[in-house]
């Protein structure tokens, strides 16, 4: 009939390599890029699993040498206590730069206003792209990963923003073979998303097999919780709960971690990696879908908030 | 999928694989019954589509919806760009290109078919192997994608009659070994009654292969490195100066092809200086052996001038170094290509100026007939191109390497990624060449 292939059971040679260590590759192939093309590159860095699984790629990719980027956090002013801590303890332990956008600062002076719902998640666009044309950083790493969102399955791992820091989807660069092309001109920068082809469950696998340390509201915890819209949000001075919601004891635990206004937590009895990847695994929501109130506004929220210059 | 372990999840092996297929083909459902049936569709992200498909006067959740993000594309109810999917079982972790069919999205289909190890490839079993097909076909042979699987769509409707399979699984596989394409697996399926997609189909005893889903499960991934030969581009010097490593230089890069060994001679080119492997760090830890596509760094015993764009190679199986650089192309921008323009060339990790010297041909994807001296490509086209660089590039055939044999040509007055090439002679088809004119190598 037809040429079938043959097929044995574990085909795969002692040179195939195993999907994490596929991914990592790749990763710190994207690092080096970076390095070796663009003069002031800038890791994101927020505290949240994703940017610190990036710190550990871009330690590995420069071993014996420090990582040659600094480390830039866009602080809403609602960060949950023990995310700063893990910061600057990271930054601290690898001798590392930070650089610090300030949401606060926007609204105390007047540039920003708060919103009435309480979120600063859009609040972050502009003291972002600020930082970026004023540090003249031309190149952005982002742990923002495809797996997260349709609008960013479309978004390329080199991702070029023009001088408002601005995202075209129709003006996107093929990405062709492992050829990135970092071209642009004074005052655009690029985006950049090493973490592009990993999933959710692939950043907890590589977090257990490496041991990284997490900050500790990734696992199960008693916290001081309220409902609204849908979510568990954590009380506090940032603005909850209001008269109407009432504030319960529940053992949950973080699968994101953002802004304190808008990031849900879920209730789980995971306290250790191997408990929460079992729970990722047979988790039927989304990361973003679990935790998320910011993606619900509208089918394009993300689309239309990475056009302004969000990640 | 929850009843796997940790540690099993863990050692699965990565398949990158890309899907083409004309509009009306069934694609959409085909990656939907996929993403579906290997339950890595979620609950919210479903709710989402059903809510949107309901929002548009549909009375079925509209599974193309998962994949068309960008508002445009809903809009316009057609893929326009590549979207990366991702889905494990647990026996293997998958990305999928899911690439746009129309003709005008040739470069996006270039795009996917660049990274991927296998191409579905999807026909409707009532009007069997047409242009389109050959299209695909012939791109996936062209980008020399390994494995090709031909997905016979819509059986049910054919009454799943072995005879309509076997005839169009016949005549495609005639085709694509005609162009070269090394493997063609075809399968009968429906993707909308499910098929042979996931679960074997009862309506089709006849067939004794295996799903789409268990044949990706089981392709083998890795290539054969005894006949690889080894390349490192090198992307960046690693010198710490630090108390600790006063005197640590490395050559980071990921191996593009082959393996390295401690101890084996190597030269680096352009230069051709030769010298020893002394040690290889594998992100930190020393390994003896590091193979593709593992990024790694590499000690050498003399202390020689190495910078990135530099390539290292065994001293034994060095490709030659030129400035005259022949190609198959894919234009992929808008502003078109032409005799005489002048362009960055970036091959490797190596950028390097070069100009359009010659365009002896352009393909016509429909029949694979030849224009002579086109002058210029426009986007979607490919063609044949001389390129001089303005300094030596070592450059392996395409058909041997895939990353070394593979260069873009970027505008170097706003960045633009212009063109994808692929060096050396094109793949190998008996087809006849329509214009007796055109003979200077093209062997389409």
């Amino acid at each position: 009939m037809t040429t079938v292939a043959t097929i044995d059971e574990g085909t795969d040679t002692p040179y195939a390599l195993s999907h994490l260590d596929s991914l990592e590759s790749e990763a710190v192939h994207i690092f080096r890029e970076v390095a070796g093309e663009f003069e002031r590159p800038v890791i994101l860095f927020s505290g949240g699993k994703d940017s610190i699984v990036m710190l550990h790629l871009a330690l590995k990719a420069f071993a014996p040498a420090p990582v040659p980027f600094s480390l830039l956090h866009v602080d809403t002013g609602h960060n949950f206590p023990e995310v700063i801590e893990y910061r600057d303890r990271a930054v601290a332990r690898h001798h590392l730069r930070l650089h610090v956008a300030s949401v606060q600062d926007y609204i105390d002076r007047g540039v920003l206003k708060e919103r009435p719902d309480g979120t600063r998640n859009p609040l972050q666009t502009l003291p972002l792209t600020e930082k970026i044309q004023s540090e003249r950083f031309d190149a952005v790493f982002g742990g923002g990963r495809r797996d997260e969102e349709k609008a960013r399955a479309k978004e390329r791992v080199f991702s070029l923003r023009d001088e408002f820091s601005q995202w075209d989807p129709r003006r996107q660069r093929p990405e062709l073979w492992n050829l990135y092309n970092g071209r642009h001109a004074p005052g655009e920068h690029v985006r950049v998303f090493p973490l592009s082809n990993w999933t959710e469950l692939d950043v907890w696998q590589y977090i257990a097999r490496e041991g990284i340390e997490l900050p500790q509201i990734y696992f199960a915890h008693e916290r001081e919780v309220f409902l609204r819209g849908g979510m568990w949000l954590t009380a506090g001075e940032w603005g909850g709960p209001r008269e109407n919601e009432v504030v319960e004891k529940r053992r949950v635990r973080y699968r994101t971690v953002g802004d304190m206004s808008c990031t849900g937590a879920v209730d789980s009895d995971a306290t250790t990696l191997d408990a929460v990847i079992a729970e990722i695994a047979a988790s039927r929501l989304t990361e973003r879908g679990a935790t998320r109130a910011d993606d619900k506004l509208s089918e394009a929220a993300m689309e239309d908030r990475k056009r302004e210059g969000y990640f | 999928m929850s009843t796997t372990t940790t540690e099993e999840l863990s050692a699965t092996t990565l398949l990158r694989f890309a899907t083409a297929g004309s509009v009306d083909d069934g694609k959409s459902t085909l990656v939907g019954r996929l993403l579906h049936d290997s339950k890595s569709v979620l609950a919210d992200q479903l709710e989402a589509v059903e809510h949107a498909s309901r929002s548009r006067g549909q009375d079925a959740p509209d599974l193309a919806l998962l994949t068309d993000g960008l508002r445009a594309e809903r809009e316009q109810g057609i893929t326009i760009d590549v979207a990366y999917r991702y889905f494990a079982t647990p026996r293997r972790r998958f990305i999928l290109a899911d690439t746009p069919g129309h003709v005008q999205y040739t470069r996006n289909m270039v795009t996917g078919a660049s990274t991927a190890e296998l191409t579905v490839i999807l026909v409707d079993a009532r009007n069997g192997v047409v242009e389109q097909t050959r299209r695909h076909a012939a791109i996936a042979a062209l980008l020399r994608v390994p494995h090709v699987v031909l997905a016979v769509n819509k059986m049910d409707l054919v009454g799943y009659r072995e005879k309509v399979f076997a005839a169009i699984a016949e005549e495609f596989t005639a085709y694509a070994t005609e162009l070269g394409v090394p493997e063609v697996t075809a399968i009968p399926i429906s993707a909308l009654a499910g098929d042979n997609v996931v679960e074997p189909s009862a309506n089709m005893d006849w067939y004794g292969g295996p799903t789409v889903l268990e044949h990706l499960e089981t392709v083998p991934v890795s290539h054969d490195l005894a006949h690889c030969h080894a390349r490192l581009p090198v992307q960046y010097v690693i010198r710490p100066q630090t108390a600790e490593h006063p005197d640590y230089r490395g050559y980071a890069g990921q191996i593009a092809a082959g393996t390295f060994r401690v101890g084996e001679q190597v030269t680096v080119l352009p230069s051709g200086r030769a010298t020893t492997i002394t040690g290889i760090d594998l992100l930190g830890k020393p390994v003896d052996v590091a193979w593709t596509p593992q990024s790694v760094t590499l000690l050498l015993a003399d202390d020689i001038d190495i910078s990135r764009g530099d390539l290292i190679v065994p001293s034994k199986d060095a490709p030659p170094t030129t400035q005259d650089v022949e190609a198959t192309v894919c234009h992929v921008a808008d502003a078109p290509l032409t005799v005489g323009h002048r362009v960055l060339l970036k091959h490797g990790t190596r950028t390097v100026k070069a100009i359009v010297k010659d365009i002896p041909s352009r393909l016509t994807l429909d029949d694979l007939s030849l224009h002579p001296l086109p002058g210029r490509l426009v986007a979607n086209d490919i063609g044949r191109v001389k390129i001089r660089t303005a300094e030596p590039l070592p450059v392996d055939s395409y058909a041997d390497s895939r990353r070394t044999g593979s260069f873009i040509l970027i505008d170097p007055n706003d960045g633009t990624t212009l063109t994808a090439g692929m060096v050396g002679e094109s793949f190998a088809s008996p087809e006849p060449v329509k214009d007796a004119a055109e003979d200077d190598g093209w062997d389409f």
